[in-house]
């Protein structure tokens, strides 16, 4: 499904796989955050791939430098406001919730909401309704009836 | 010749939408027969026309017919034959022609099977097929010509994208198209209920088969396209809420929606107005698809079309239809009155229930997926909504719906005491927490994430055999028994629906919890273990395919010193193309797969080596089809048989 980015991870020398053994920190614990914080960020060259599992140099690049941060004793969350700083709010996978964004945040809890709340409504409409009297059959769908009743 | 044959049928053919768009609408306005009556030949001559047309352009694909531009550029004489043909739709054009060609399928279809639609009904239905019809060949003639013809033929082609060389793409967009194109059978039918401003309990099972026949065609391609994900693109991941994803996943969640809620028309009489909204979003949505995937509007992996001026083509189409629809809709709806009365409680308010969370589950989708446009276009912000959000925004409504889906699938029609409806279900639903509770035990330190899938899912599959054996009514053993196989196939395929989709919920928690990753570097005769398995690089060597070439690797597994598999990962590179693939080696297995990969050469000697285990992979598609398969029982419901065959004579067959 990711056509485009293996597009363009081929127009670029040698593609390699993702993360690279030589990449990989001592440190299992710094290595594993190194990982999560990778999945959060986005390879700027492919299309919405992110750097954990991009092809591109680019993304290589990248993962080395979130690397380099962790081991210069970062906190996840400096890693990440580094590499904001950098490159800019296009390269956080998880939106933000600041500023407009927070529409984007709370707007499945909100339509959650009035859609129970319309269909409280309607529930409680029916429940009121009056019992239909049974309609009366035209004579066409009379017959209809008796042709189907007959299968 | 061919090709112009071809591309001569396809403009008359668009001659033929256009009346079949007109005549019927007039005819049943007027209650001429004569006019109505045009609308069946004109549905079977589209099919033929354009069925000829696809046919002319696979023959040029076939028999590699270099003066056709679209032949040039997505095929080469030494490509298998397989992929020759699948070429014809693995580029802009050929899948647009495949678009119309199904649409006019359905359009067909419903000419054939529809002998027992009121006259009116069914014109007007053939009408706006027609209509769809047109607009798309109109769109395809004008804008994505797939006949072109180039002055200079080259002696080669420029080779299909080799990723699309593979069995599992080569049916994956016929059957999406299958799906999102069905979807226009119910926004015809919906918009001609409104024409007609009729909603009865016999337009609900009209509509039904049509919804249920798109959406299983919507899961089995969604499921292909995951799992080639899954076993192409060398990392195993299955699903990355993609735009492009998201496209075919929204009217997916759309029609499961509106096969239920027609449901509640079909038996009960309300949700009218409803179900004839839903019919159209799930239409519109498909469309949104189309124009995502195609107008390059927002960034997607997916490499297909990225011209601006298709993309405004196809938002004036979603402009004229959605909007049309809609302004229909406000003025007539409120003549839909609903009949049926129920309880808070019952099984209609549960259906209700499913809507609501099915609906704005998709909506979510849909929000994040454009939401990177609007901020751009408002904000001037440059940013990206990807996996993080999608799976902490929708995830919820998935647990939710598996939470109340066992409850509110065995309660009554009309009246319902939840208590009583949950008294068989206690079972079950203490059977799933404990399998959760052990599972959390044993796997200690781990996400909570594996076991609440687990229990999840178990909770879906035991509340299906609960439902399915609290149909049997009661009595002895072998009474129930024997009454079980005589169910309808709607119980059984509500079941077997439901227990599929318990299945994908387990399958992606589990995999997703379970993961093991190894990466290193190996040189050929060296070994690691992993969890239980001894996995040796035996050797690696030069392979020459068809049309490409391979570095191949040899693997040995083995497990308490007895071998498992031979696995022989490559990478491919197309020099036609100039692209590399990586085909990872997969030993599949029922609880566990086993992914290899092997990466380039290092410096300094050896390869890199990726490898996992991915637990329960193949649950996730076994999930889809079961899902599929459900969606097909109930489709062969006895109801639905005698519906279509009531007035037709005996030598007929049964829609689908």
């Amino acid at each position: 499904m990711r056509l485009a980015a293996l597009l363009l991870a081929g127009l670029l020398a040698t593609p390699a796989l993702a993360v690279q053994p030589d990449e990989i920190l001592a440190d299992p614990a710094l290595e594993s955050r190194a990982r999560d914080i990778s999945q959060g960020l986005r390879c700027l060259v492919c299309r919405n791939e992110n750097i954990d599992d991009s092809n591109a140099e680019l993304a290589r690049d990248l993962r080395l430098l979130v690397r380099e941060r962790l081991e210069a004793g970062d906190t996840d969350a400096e890693v990440v406001d580094f590499v904001v700083d950098r490159y800019g709010e296009y390269v956080l996978l998880n939106p933000t919730t600041g500023g407009a964004n927070l529409i984007l945040w709370i707007a499945g809890p909100v339509m959650l909401m009035g859609g129970l709340g319309l269909a409280a409504l309607y529930l409680r409409r029916r429940r009121a309704a009056p019992e239909p009297a049974a309609a009366a059959l035209s004579e066409e769908e009379r017959a209809r009836l008796a042709e189907i009743l007959k299968d | 010749m061919i090709v112009e044959l071809g591309h001569f049928a396809l403009v008359l053919s668009l001659g033929v939408a256009l009346v079949q768009s007109f005549v019927p609408l007039v005819g049943a306005h007027k209650r001429w027969s004569g006019w109505m009556a045009v609308a069946e030949p004109a549905a079977m001559t589209q099919l033929l026309l354009i069925g000829f047309s696809f046919a002319a352009l696979t023959w040029a694909f076939v028999t590699s017919d270099f003066s056709v531009r679209l032949v040039v550029l997505n095929s080469h004489t030494l490509k298998p034959m397989l992929y020759k043909i699948s070429g014809v739709w693995g580029n802009h054009e050929g899948s647009l022609l495949l678009w119309v060609l199904i649409l006019a399928l359905f359009g067909a279809c419903a000419a054939a099977f529809g002998q027992n639609l009121p006259p009116t009904l069914k014109a007007r239905v053939l009408a706006v097929q027609g209509m769809i019809g047109a607009a798309f060949l109109a769109f395809l003639l004008f804008t994505s010509n797939p006949f072109l013809r180039l002055g200079e033929p080259p002696f080669d082609g420029q080779d299909l994208n080799p990723l699309l060389q593979d069995p599992g793409l080569a049916f994956h967009p016929p059957f999406l198209y299958l799906g999102y194109v069905g979807l226009s059978m119910a926004f015809s039918f919906a918009v001609a209920a409104l024409i007609e401003g009729r909603v009865d309990a016999a337009w609900g099972r009209w509509v039904r088969p049509w919804t249920l026949a798109a959406w299983v065609f919507l899961t089995i391609g969604i499921a292909l396209g995951s799992w080639w994900a899954y076993y192409e693109l060398g990392w195993g991941g299955f699903w990355f809420w993609d735009p492009v994803e998201n496209a075919s996943f929204m009217p997916w969640l759309i029609a499961a929606a509106l096969l239920h809620s027609a449901i509640v028309v079909e038996k009960r009489e309300a949700l009218k107005s409803w179900t004839i909204l839903l019919a159209i979003l799930a239409f519109g949505f498909s469309l949104i698809g189309t124009f995502i995937v195609r107008s390059g509007v927002i960034t997607s992996v997916h490499a297909f079309a990225n011209d601006p001026e298709r993309g405004v083509f196809i938002l004036l189409i979603l402009a004229v239809f959605m909007g049309g629809a809609l302004t229909l809709f406000a003025a007539r709806a409120s003549a839909m009155e609903a009949k049926g009365v129920f309880g808070i409680v019952s099984r209609e308010s549960g259906l209700v229930l499913n809507n609501v969370l099915l609906t704005v589950a998709c909506f979510v989708v849909f929000i994040g997926t454009i939401w990177p446009l609007v901020a751009e276009l408002l904000w001037d912000r440059k940013l990206s909504v990807g996996a993080p959000f999608f799976n902490a925004a929708f995830t919820p409504f998935m647990v939710v719906i598996a939470l109340v889906l066992p409850l509110a699938a065995v309660l009554p029609w009309k009246r319902a005491q939840p208590g009583r409806a949950m008294r068989p279900l206690w079972g079950a639903l203490a059977l799933s927490v404990a399998l959760g509770g052990l599972v959390f035990a044993m796997q200690t330190g781990r996400s909570a994430l594996g076991p609440v899938g687990l229990a999840l899912g178990s909770w879906l599959v035991l509340g299906a055999i609960v439902d399915l054996w609290g149909r049997t009514g009661r009595g002895e053993l072998a009474g129930r028994l024997r009454r079980l196989s005589r169910l309808p196939r709607a119980d059984w395929g509500k079941a077997t629906a439901h227990a599929g989709l318990g299945v994908t919920i387990f399958a992606v928690a589990g995999i997703t919890a379970w993961q093991v990753e190894d990466i290193r570097v190996m040189r050929p005769g060296e070994s690691f273990t992993l969890n239980a398995y001894s996995i040796t690089l035996e050797g690696v060597r030069e392979v020459e395919g068809p049309n490409y070439a391979s570095v191949m690797a040899d693997f040995r597994v083995t497990r308490d010193g007895r071998e498992v598999a031979t696995l022989h990962p490559e990478k491919r590179s197309y020099p036609v193309a100039a692209m590399p693939t990586t085909e990872a080696a997969i030993d599949y297995g029922f609880t566990r797969d086993l992914y290899l990969v092997i990466g380039d050469a290092q410096e300094g000697g050896g390869y890199a080596v990726r490898s996992y285990i991915k637990p329960f992979a193949n649950w996730i598609w076994g999930g889809s089809m079961l899902m599929a398969l459900g969606g097909l029982l109930s489709l062969t419901d006895r109801r639905y048989r005698i519906a279509a065959g009531a007035r037709r004579p005996p030598v007929a067959v049964a829609a689908e």
